[in-house]
Order: structure tokens, then C-alpha cells, then sequence
């Protein structure tokens, strides 16, 4: 039995498992869909060092929209616009008053959430293992809060496609790593793992995946058709 | 003075901008339109938007322009990033009817950058016309591929296929051209 990793404490709290370069620059050109987006800005809002490269990369976008060749504007598109400048602007967007006032929950997130961590109608999947799905429309994989009491293991699983955990509260160890609050955690489908909280508080962690997960151990066997992950 | 000038390190498209904000300076957005509505098609254009519908949303971008002038800080970014986004969102809005999140840098949950990282994304927000240069510089095969990331928003695997290269090469390429501007911010 090998001892449990002693967390490792970060200067600053800061996270120590990052957004891949990819999903960093097709968040900033607005590439990612709903859900993987959501995931992106919530670990943004727990991440200043991917805030930085963000900021990098829409310096980026910027300089390369002001070297891209121009294309005219339609006859008449300026004198139209100039007669718009005085109608009233329309009132600022409204912030998304949800539910959640946890204070710990980035705010992307805490628009899909009706009601504080504690309070959300969390859906046993199994003893110690609970979720709550976000309404996603259109959305093929899953997205959802997890919740895993201290010290429980989940079921043991591949992925068809990929799979972004991003730790909110607690931790969990897997074969990957150790992952603390704001950690995210990318796995696609060449891992098996099984991810297993750590045994001080309950884990929650925003779970996307954009293909259903496919479990492999005996345990993932017998509860397959009932979890619908 | 002319406000694409190479040599100003000042973005002089931040004053066009502040003009807007403390006189509604009509003069000053009629420059702003010149300059940028036709780049904002453009790219719009490149994310695969049809012409009249580029139009349409390069407008809307640089009405939002007028409207949230005052919002603007040209610490944190510069004019044409500040746009960059404005019309990133407005195609988003206009494709797609699911909410788009959004970092917020107002979140109570935000945690705090360190003052080196701080620093960094001044940094970032200040190379505007450096990179604008750099990139003019760069070797043709990474700034097209460059390009295609940014602006037709598909995958490093879309990429290869649609060029015919190798992943690894398509990969690499993009990353040797991320850390080349990178360069620029950061010798700022
Ligand atoms: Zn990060």
C-alpha cells in the first residue's frame, strides 16, 4: 500500500496543471463549444498564469487582424452607422443572476448553478459518488458536478474522445498526478485511470467530456447502464 | 501623425478611443471605422462569415466601439485586441444561441495574479505593434499556419489534413511561431 502523495502547497494557491496551448488559443479565438469553453473560463478565472497566456494570445489576434488585408466596407456602411451613434445603447448584459453565491465557484460556472455547492439537487450515481448535470442543450458528452467524499475512488474508465476535470473544491490523486483546486486535469483515450479524492473533504470538480465515458472495471461493468455518463 | 505608423510605441488608436470617451468625438470613430471596420470584415470573412454578414458584424463591432468606449483601458489591451474580441463575440452571438462563458475580471472568485504576473499581461497588452511588425516578419509557411489557427479556428488535426502535413510538423510550425511572438512580448 502506497502512503497517500502529500498535497503539494503552491505559492499563491496557484494551480499547477494548466489549459493545453491548443484549448488556450481556440478559447481566444472563440473556437471552443459551450462546455469546453465553460471549463476554459472557469480554470481562466483560478489561473493567472494561463490570464497571462491569454493575454499573449489575443495580443496575437489583434496584431494579426490588423495585418490582415482589408476588404471594403458596402457603400453607404459608414454614413449608416454614423446615424445609429446617437440612438440610446442598449443597457448593459445582464450580469446572470444564478443561484450559486459561493464565493469559491468561478462565475462562468456559477451562471449554470441554481443554488450554492451544498444545496444543488446532487443525484446519487453511486455510495459516495454524486453529480449533478448541467443544462447544456446540444451538448453530446457529459458536463456535470462531481462530488466524491473523502477518500472514494471512481469507477475505473477510458474515454472515447476527451475528458477535462477541473478541480473545484478538495483534490484527487490518479495515476496522472495530484490535482487541488483550480488543477486541470485532460485525459483522452489512450488513459484508464481512476481518479480517487483525497481523504480530507469532499471533492467537487466540473467534469466535460466530449464523448460518453466508457467504463472498464468490473465495478464500470455492472454499473454502465446506469450511470449515463 | 498617422496612427499605423511602425515607429510609435504608443497606440495611437487608444487616444481615437479616449476621444470617444470624454466628447463622443465623431471625427475620432469615423477614423477608428476607417481603419478597423475594413480589417474587422476581413477577418470575419477568414472565420467564414459571407460577405454582406462580415459587414453587418464589423458595424455592430465598431458600434460597440462607440457604446463601451469608456470601458476601455489601454493599459490592459490594445485597440486592435480590444476589437479582436469585440468581434470574436459578436460572430459567437450571431452563430450560436448557447451562452458564451467568459472570463470575468471583475469575479469575486478571481484569484489574484502576482505582480510578475501582472506584469506579463501589461506586458502582452503593450506589444501591440511589435508583434504587428513580427508577424510581418515571420516565414510564410508559419504565418499561414498561424493564421489557420487563429482564424479559421480549427484544430491542429483539421490542419493537417486540410494542408496535407504531418501533425507533428503542423504542431511544431504553430509552436515555433507562438514562441517567436512570444519573444517580442516578453523583450518588451
Ligand atoms: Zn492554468
Amino acid at each position: 500500500m502506497v502512503a497517500a502523495a502529500i498535497p503539494q502547497f503552491r505559492p499563491g494557491g496557484q494551480p499547477a496543471h494548466h489549459l493545453s496551448e491548443e484549448l488556450l488559443l481556440a478559447y481566444a479565438t472563440g473556437g471552443l463549444s459551450e462546455a469546453v469553453a465553460l471549463v476554459a473560463a472557469a480554470h481562466l478565472t483560478l489561473c493567472p498564469s494561463c490570464r497571462a497566456e491569454l493575454a499573449r494570445a489575443q495580443a496575437i489576434g489583434g496584431a494579426l487582424v490588423e495585418a490582415t488585408p482589408p476588404v471594403a466596407m458596402q457603400a453607404g456602411a459608414l454614413d449608416r452607422l454614423l446615424a445609429r451613434l446617437d440612438q440610446p445603447a442598449p443597457p448593459a448584459e445582464e450580469r446572470l443572476t444564478a443561484g450559486s453565491r459561493d464565493r469559491d465557484i468561478p462565475g462562468p460556472l456559477r451562471a449554470y448553478l441554481p443554488a450554492d455547492a451544498e444545496n444543488l439537487p446532487w443525484r446519487k450515481v453511486i455510495a459516495g459518488l454524486y453529480e449533478y448535470k448541467l443544462d447544456l442543450p446540444g451538448h453530446q458528452g457529459m458536463a456535470s458536478l462531481l462530488r466524491i467524499i473523502p477518500g472514494k475512488a471512481m469507477p475505473q474508465h477510458t474515454h472515447r474522445g476527451h475528458e477535462m476535470t477541473l478541480v473545484l473544491r478538495g483534490d484527487f490523486d490518479d495515476k496522472t498526478g495530484h490535482y487541488g483546486a483550480g488543477d486541470l486535469a485532460l485525459t483522452d483515450d489512450t488513459v484508464d485511470h481512476q481518479p480517487v479524492a483525497g481523504a480530507h473533504a469532499d471533492c467537487i470538480a466540473l467534469a466535460v467530456t466530449d464523448a460518453p465515458l466508457k467504463l472498464t472495471g468490473t465495478f464500470g461493468r455492472l454499473l454502465n447502464p446506469f450511470i449515463r455518463f | 501623425m498617422d496612427p499605423t505608423s511602425p515607429d510609435t510605441t504608443r497606440d495611437l488608436f487608444a487616444d481615437l478611443v479616449a476621444a470617444i470617451a470624454a466628447g463622443r468625438d465623431r471625427a475620432a470613430f469615423v477614423k477608428l471605422f476607417e481603419h478597423f471596420a475594413p480589417r474587422v470584415k476581413s477577418y470575419l470573412m477568414r472565420l467564414g462569415c459571407q460577405a454582406a454578414e462580415a459587414d453587418e458584424l464589423a458595424q455592430e463591432s465598431l458600434l460597440a466601439v462607440w457604446q463601451k468606449a469608456a470601458t476601455f483601458d489601454r493599459r490592459q489591451s490594445a485597440v486592435s485586441t480590444w476589437l479582436f474580441t469585440i468581434a470574436r463575440n459578436k460572430r459567437i452571438d450571431a452563430i450560436r444561441r448557447a451562452r458564451r462563458p467568459e472570463l470575468d475580471p471583475e469575479d469575486p472568485a478571481l484569484v489574484p495574479a502576482t505582480p510578475e504576473q501582472a506584469d506579463q499581461i501589461l506586458q502582452a497588452a503593450q506589444s501591440a505593434r511589435q508583434l504587428h511588425t513580427a508577424i510581418a516578419g515571420l516565414p510564410e509557411d508559419q504565418r499561414e499556419l498561424l493564421v489557420l489557427a487563429f482564424f479559421q479556428e480549427k484544430s491542429h488535426s483539421d490542419i493537417a489534413v486540410a494542408t496535407g502535413l504531418p501533425l507533428g510538423t503542423v504542431k511544431s510550425r504553430i509552436r515555433l511561431a507562438m514562441q517567436r511572438l512570444r519573444a517580442v512580448i516578453e523583450e518588451r
